[in-house]
């Protein structure tokens, strides 16, 4: 039965053709638009850290005055700590893991002695970082809080810039020299480029963006290297980075169950209970713990602008379905006198309905075979963007098939209620009139 | 052109109309709302930084000897630079609109008061007026004796020394409204700094969606960390001839430093604004592609109504009705279905705008875009009906003898 009503579906077509095209051409366009943002959108709130972000949790510590008025501009909660902040919750090592970190640059000099140094963005933090994040090393390790302690002047090098310096030699015992002081390699990273950059400060680089050296965060502070990050201060404190009132730093932690995640929410605030009794984070105690994932949506580690071209192409989607539907309703209504004759010889209003659903299905499926291309172009133009997310805009058979389901149903949609309207077509009184 | 029988026709076609009724107004709510943010966009792309734009080139020079005092590097650096054939001036600064290098502070008018707003703080050395292009419109430029190092390596603590400042007529505007600033004191840091000048134009390193996008201080205090940018100004056909030049000559006095990001001022522009450039051409997309399926939907069913009551107007045309009677009827009835669209798409415009608002850092939707889509709408209605409509009145009169 369905084999005939596509044949009739066609023959339909083929006596509107304009009409047909015109659908086709719509539903196509809508569907081609919303599936390249919402495969933009299904590539970057990916999981970046699959198997581990379920046990990495952001402290959140809000360590600003009270009286700083609104007017100022307060930046929202960025979620940095102050360095004795940071330093008080490495101390107490309450999480299975817990690391502070912040973003870096610094001059590299070539080994070779010949062209200028070149500058290289990497991270300061401390001992956990690699065991927590579960960093794959090529050769070597990370640091001990030892280490952290003494200020050792140790480097963890990512592939790409131990390759620049020493080629596809071994780069672990050897010396690499930032600014001008001398670091020792003691790790080299496979490729590590969890995307977005969750660790860092969100920004509009998130996406793109990796680290090419990691060293203790103390050994930076002592030798003053340039960082890379807001920091912000209020009051008129004296030393800046490790004043008590300035914020700069990111902290995350593992833990491993949901008792532990339980108790480090409890020694967080108690934490903040105990620093007001010293006179300090004034502010009414709300001690957060946020899970990798919330975290990055609470961030908008997705850009502002993503999201809205998302609404705008499901706004598209939604007026071409109506287009659609207006288009349907208007040919189904037309064949009224074919539909009351087909009433009369015996079909059933759901037979009628099932026909022209069928017919439906068709545009939508031919539409989405079109959507499919326009998604596919769509995708390329997203990929020629100069931003970092840009490169990960690539569609997979997954968002494939979603794109023939969301043609299909928004052809069945779009069919559903002019289907609805013409099965109501009275036989008799359609037989008379024409 | 009496409506009552337009009205009985379109009442027979009841939920067809509503469905058209729903689109117009979908897309006129939409549009609207796409239209005020590419107002927006496009009113902070052209936003005018205050420097001479077309003039302007510069470049990072980021030293790895730790061992040399910046002030004095500086100013060989800027010495050799200027001897370039070409260079009108030179300047090293930290800041720059556009250069995302912002270090704001709190301003108060009292000692240790309560900042009233934040303001970027521009420092460069002597000259960066003249070499940035900045227009005084009141007061004077620093004089060489006002002049202090930021003190970077000691947390920048120049802020709480510095005599003088000059800020933009948008920061005096604020702070001090309807009166003169010059001689007015401010508490950017720790001490009194006076304000002895006042410059039309000088936009922040990093805009955002607030009104402050022009708050502003420059400072007599000198660039004194390893990190500085050199500024250099030029007639605009010598622009990339004199970046070479001078990236050449920089590496030449000082061989151990990294120099990056050599650019004009019109490169550095276009960056900061590729994103917004992007998402212009896509609302621009987007509005258009709207409209046409719009009108291609009005198009389709018009002219599917007109095959359909080609009897019917065949009819009207032989008891007497004129050939632009029958134009005048159909465009009537899209005027009437339009406007439907457009009334129920105001309001939708306003509760998207209010939605859109909430979740993004949108403005208000100014009025004035509402009226601008409704006649939009109209006016590519009565467009997308002309040919359908033409078609009708084409209709012969001896069609009514015909049956069915």
């Amino acid at each position: 039965m369905l084999g005939y009503y596509a044949s009739i579906a066609a023959s339909s077509f083929r006596k509107n053709k304009a009409l047909a095209t015109l659908m086709v051409l719509v539903i196509g366009l809508g569907i081609g638009a919303s599936m390249t943002m919402i495969t933009v959108f299904h590539v970057l709130s990916g999981d970046p850290l699959p198997g581990r972000s379920e046990h990495l949790f952001v402290p959140v510590i809000d360590p600003r005055p009270l009286d700083r008025s609104p007017s100022a501009g307060t930046p929202s909660m960025d979620g940095n700590f102050t360095w004795p902040d940071a330093l008080n919750l490495l101390h107490a090592a309450r999480a299975d893991h817990q690391a502070a970190m912040a973003g870096g640059a610094v001059p590299v000099r070539p080994m070779q002695g010949a062209g200028l140094p070149f500058y290289e963005t990497g991270r300061y933090t401390t001992a956990d970082f690699f065991a927590m994040f579960g960093t794959p090393f090529l050769s070597g390790g990370g640091w001990t809080a030892e280490d952290d302690a003494q200020r050792a002047r140790v480097v963890v090098l990512g592939h790409a810039l131990s390759r620049k310096l020493f080629g596809e030699g071994p780069a672990v015992g050897r010396t690499v020299r930032f600014k001008d002081v001398d670091f020792r390699v003691i790790g080299v990273l496979d490729d590590w480029q969890p995307q977005p950059q969750f660790y860092a400060q969100m920004d509009s680089r998130a996406f793109g963006r990796s680290d090419q050296f990691f060293l203790p965060l103390q050994t930076a502070l002592d030798l003053k290297l340039d960082f890379v990050g807001r920091l912000s201060c209020w009051g008129d404190s004296g030393d800046g980075r490790t004043s008590d009132q300035c914020s700069w730093l990111q902290f995350w932690v593992q833990l491993d169950n949901p008792a532990k995640v339980a108790a480090y929410r409890a020694f967080i605030t108690g934490y903040w209970r105990e620093q007001q009794s010293h006179g300090r984070l004034p502010r009414p105690v709300d001690a957060r713990l946020y899970g990798l994932m919330d975290w990055l949506a609470y961030q908008h580690a997705i850009p502002d602008d993503l999201r809205l071209q998302l609404s705008l192409s499901v706004g598209f989607l939604l007026v071409c379905m109506l287009n659609v539907m207006g288009l349907l309703l208007a040919t189904f209504l037309r064949r009224g006198g074919e539909i009351s004759v087909r009433r009369a010889l015996g079909a059933r209003r759901r037979d009628i309905f099932l026909q022209l659903g069928v017919e439906s299905s068709v545009i939508g499926l031919t539409g989405g075979l079109l959507g499919v291309l326009v998604a596919l172009f769509g995708l390329w133009s997203v990929r020629q963007r100069p931003d970092g997310y840009a490169q990960l805009a690539h569609m997979d058979p997954g968002m494939l098939l979603a794109t023939f389901a969301l043609a299909l149903i928004t052809g069945a949609l779009a069919g559903l209620l002019p289907a609805w309207r013409a099965c109501r077509i009275a036989p008799a009184l359609q037989l008379k009139t024409q | 052109m009496p409506h009552s029988p337009l009205l009985a026709s379109l009442g027979r076609h009841k939920l067809t109309v509503l469905l058209m009724v729903m689109q117009v107004a979908l897309t006129c709510a939409i549009v609207c709302n796409v239209a005020a943010i590419l107002g927006h966009r496009i009113t902070q792309l052209s936003l005018p930084s205050g420097v001479a734009e077309d003039e302007l080139v510069m470049l990072e020079s980021i030293s790895v000897d730790a061992s040399t005092d910046p002030l004095v590097r500086h100013d060989t650096d800027l010495a050799a630079l200027r001897q370039l054939p070409g260079v009108r001036s030179a300047a090293a600064v930290d800041a720059l609109p556009f250069n995302s290098n912002n270090w704001s502070n709190g301003i108060s008018l009292v000692p240790k008061g309560d900042a009233r707003l934040t303001a970027t703080a521009f420092n460069g050395t002597p000259g960066e007026l003249a070499t940035l292009g900045l227009r005084l419109a009141a007061g004077r430029d620093f004089l060489p004796e006002e002049y202090l190092p930021l003190g970077a390596a000691q947390d920048w603590t120049g802020i709480n020394k510095v005599p003088s400042t000059i800020v933009t007529s948008a920061l005096a505007q604020q702070l001090f409204p309807g009166q003169d600033p010059l001689g007015k004191v401010i508490y950017p840091g720790d001490g009194p700094v006076r304000i002895v000048g006042v410059v039309d134009h000088l936009l922040r390193p990093t805009l955002d969606e607030t009104a402050g996008n022009e708050y502003a201080t420059v400072f007599p205090m000198l660039p004194d960390d390893g990190r500085v940018t050199y500024v250099m100004r030029t007639a605009p056909q010598d622009r990339e001839r004199v970046l070479q030049q001078a990236m050449a000559r920089l590496a030449q006095l000082d061989s151990n430093r990294v120099l990056r990001r050599p650019q004009t001022f019109a490169q550095l522009r276009e960056d900061y604004f590729r994103r917004d450039r992007t998402m212009i051409s896509l609302l621009l997309a987007a509005a258009f592609g709207l409209l046409l399926v719009t009108a291609a939907g009005i198009a389709g069913l018009a002219s599917f109504w007109v095959q359909q009551r080609r009897r019917s107007i065949g009819i009207r045309r032989a008891v007497g009705a004129t050939r632009h009677d029958i134009l005048r009827y159909v465009q009537a009835e899209n005027f009437l279905i339009v406007s439907g669209g457009v009334l129920l798409g105001a309001a939708l415009a306003y509760a998207l705008n209010v939605m859109l608002m909430q979740r993004y850092a949108l403005q208000r939707l100014p009025a004035f875009y509402v009226p601008l889509g409704a006649a939009a709408l109209w006016l590519l209605g009565q467009l997308a009906v002309l040919g359908p409509a033409r078609r009708a009145a084409a209709v012969p009169p001896v069609v009514a003898t015909r049956s069915g």
